[in-house]
């Protein structure tokens, strides 16, 4: 079968990159892994989405509901239960595909859209030492067998890393009845926003200890015990700090990674800072035809800005098959001081013809700012922020006038 | 004179308040939701309540669910026995009022999840 635009993940991404990707005559599909639409925010029963794109403040499964109803009555195909195991590309791109009815078969498509997320490291992501019992597992996989499945996966629980997924698995948890004893954090400070600490931490005096990681864990066939200890600034652990905690359970929460290894046979370009595609202004990858979005191009911190990021892949996919997008060479987008990266990280300046939406991380926080936009002596652009974190996405957009030449362009952060 | 610290969980910006015991003056919040929330959290502090309830759905055991507003926070582990008896029983719509007054607080248990059979 022969598809204009196939889009890989039926989560926010896919189903936000098929609504505006959509064309009467157009033939798309969407192929997703699971037995529904809504990807990851399914499981992420708690409230806080929305509220930048829906002017709402929903649940995880709301906020999927009220995506995948915005392509309920169009023409766009949507394989469910069915997983891409290959992708080859001569002429066009040609999937491999699996699913329970009709086994291993083809689909062939002119572009392809990835949005198949991100998934979370795993103890062998990041050396822990120690036994390896049951019992040690990703916050996210713990936030599934408990909301979708019904199972509780411990009584006794530690938590590893405080990012946003650890500290709302710290509530629930307690919520349903487990004791959750402690999260333990290597950095100075937490990477989850500060309301969560208050909401998911404080309201039930849950400890956390800043700048420790688990230096043992010891459990022959279940987890039985782990050790934290204190790190100093060069993150060794510190003798004489040890603290023991009798636990059944230990949840990582220690980053996420763009899942996208089933797509290296196609060999583009990918970036070492976020995982994901090196992409132009209009998210295509150094494959043409090829396009990326959502968590499986960069870790987002908020769902509404992996929606507006992946309604823009489904446009340009769009006007990639309709013949109105060419590749041309494009020009370098550089992260200057205390930027951690700057999406998209290359600039086509001949197909310039529309405003461009950067994303971007700084490397430090700050409570002011000043990101400035240089092409080379020229300050293109500058915009004063507040509030800046490395676990918070800032936005700039450049009006289309505003570049003075076809330079690379880089963007920096001065603070005060 | 006594003053309570907290962060302020109204928005993502998580301002740092003080609040007097006594006068119930706020300190440190950026905008006057947190003066109100500061003022809440030392009469009456609530919290909104989100966790799952059994289902007889076919592609998935528990089904999400919200309560209707915020819940006295003195009455989240209460509330959280009552859902072990709630049954959502397909279909249901996202939506659906599953449970009235839940512990005679005035708000609903709803479902935030929709699921055909």
């Amino acid at each position: 079968m022969m598809y204009d635009i196939i889009i890989i993940g039926g989560g926010a991404a896919g189903l936000s990159a098929a609504k505006e990707a959509y064309d009467p005559a157009l033939k798309i599909l969407v192929i997703e892994r699971e037995a529904r639409l809504g990807g990851i925010l399914r499981q992420c029963i708690h409230n806080g989405f929305g509220i930048h794109k829906f002017n709402l403040e929903l649940t995880g499964p709301e906020y999927a509901e009220k995506t995948a109803e915005a392509i309920e009555d169009l023409d766009i195909d949507v394989l469910l239960k069915t997983t891409v195991t290959d992708i080859i590309k001569f002429k066009t791109f040609d999937l491999t595909v699996m699913n329970e009815t009709d086994g291993e078969f083809h689909v062939e498509a002119k572009s392809v859209i990835i949005a198949s997320g991100c998934y979370e490291k795993t103890r062998s992501q990041i050396l822990l030492p120690g036994d390896r019992p049951a019992g040690i597992l990703t916050a996210g996989s713990a936030q599934r067998y408990l909301n979708l499945d019904g199972y509780m996966v411990g009584k006794k629980v530690f938590i590893l890393g405080s990012g946003d997924i650890g500290l709302i698995m710290a509530r629930r948890m307690t919520l349903e009845g487990a004791e959750v004893l402690g999260v333990a954090e290597l950095m100075p400070y937490s990477n989850g926003l500060t309301r969560n600490i208050a909401q998911c931490l404080d309201d039930y005096d849950i400890p956390l200890y800043l700048s420790h990681t688990i230096t043992d864990i010891i459990g022959k066939e279940r987890l039985e015990k782990i050790v934290i200890q204190e790190v100093d600034p060069h993150f060794t652990p510190i003798e004489g700090t040890e603290k023991t905690f009798e636990v059944d359970t230990l949840l990582l929460s220690v980053g996420l990674v763009p899942d996208i290894q089933m797509f290296e046979s196609l060999k583009f370009a990918i970036s070492p800072i976020t995982k994901g595609a090196i992409v132009d202004q209009h998210l295509q990858t150094s494959v043409e035809g090829l396009f990326a979005c959502g968590n499986a191009l960069h870790v987002h911190d908020l769902v509404d800005w992996v929606s507006e990021e992946s309604e823009r892949a489904g446009q340009y996919a769009k006007a990639y098959v309709t013949g109105t997008l060419h590749a041309h060479e494009a020009k370098d987008v550089i992260p200057g001081d205390h930027v951690r990266y700057v999406l998209p990280q290359k600039l086509d300046f001949s197909g310039q013809d529309e405003s461009t939406r950067f994303s971007l991380r700084s490397t430090i926080k700050a409570d002011k700012g000043t990101f400035k936009i240089m092409q080379g002596d020229t300050l293109i652009m500058h915009k004063k922020m507040r509030h800046i974190a490395p676990a918070e996405m800032e936005h700039l957009i450049v009006p289309k006038d505003k570049w003075v030449s076809d330079e690379p362009v880089t963007i920096s952060l001065e603070v005060s | 004179m006594a003053t309570r610290e907290m962060i302020c969980i109204v928005c993502p910006v998580g301002c740092h308040l003080s609040v007097d015991e006594k006068t119930l003056e706020v300190t440190g919040n950026r905008c006057p939701r947190g003066e109100k929330y500061g003022k809440k959290e030392l009469t009456n502090p609530t919290r909104m309540l989100t966790s799952t309830v059994k289902t007889n759905a076919k592609i998935q055991r528990r089904i999400s669910i919200k309560t209707s507003d915020e819940i006295p926070k003195g009455k989240i582990f209460a509330i959280m026995d009552v859902l072990n008896d709630i049954e959502a029983k397909v279909p249901v719509k996202a939506g659906d009022v599953l449970l009235k007054n839940v512990l005679d607080t005035g708000v609903d248990i709803i479902a935030t999840t929709s699921l055909e059979h």
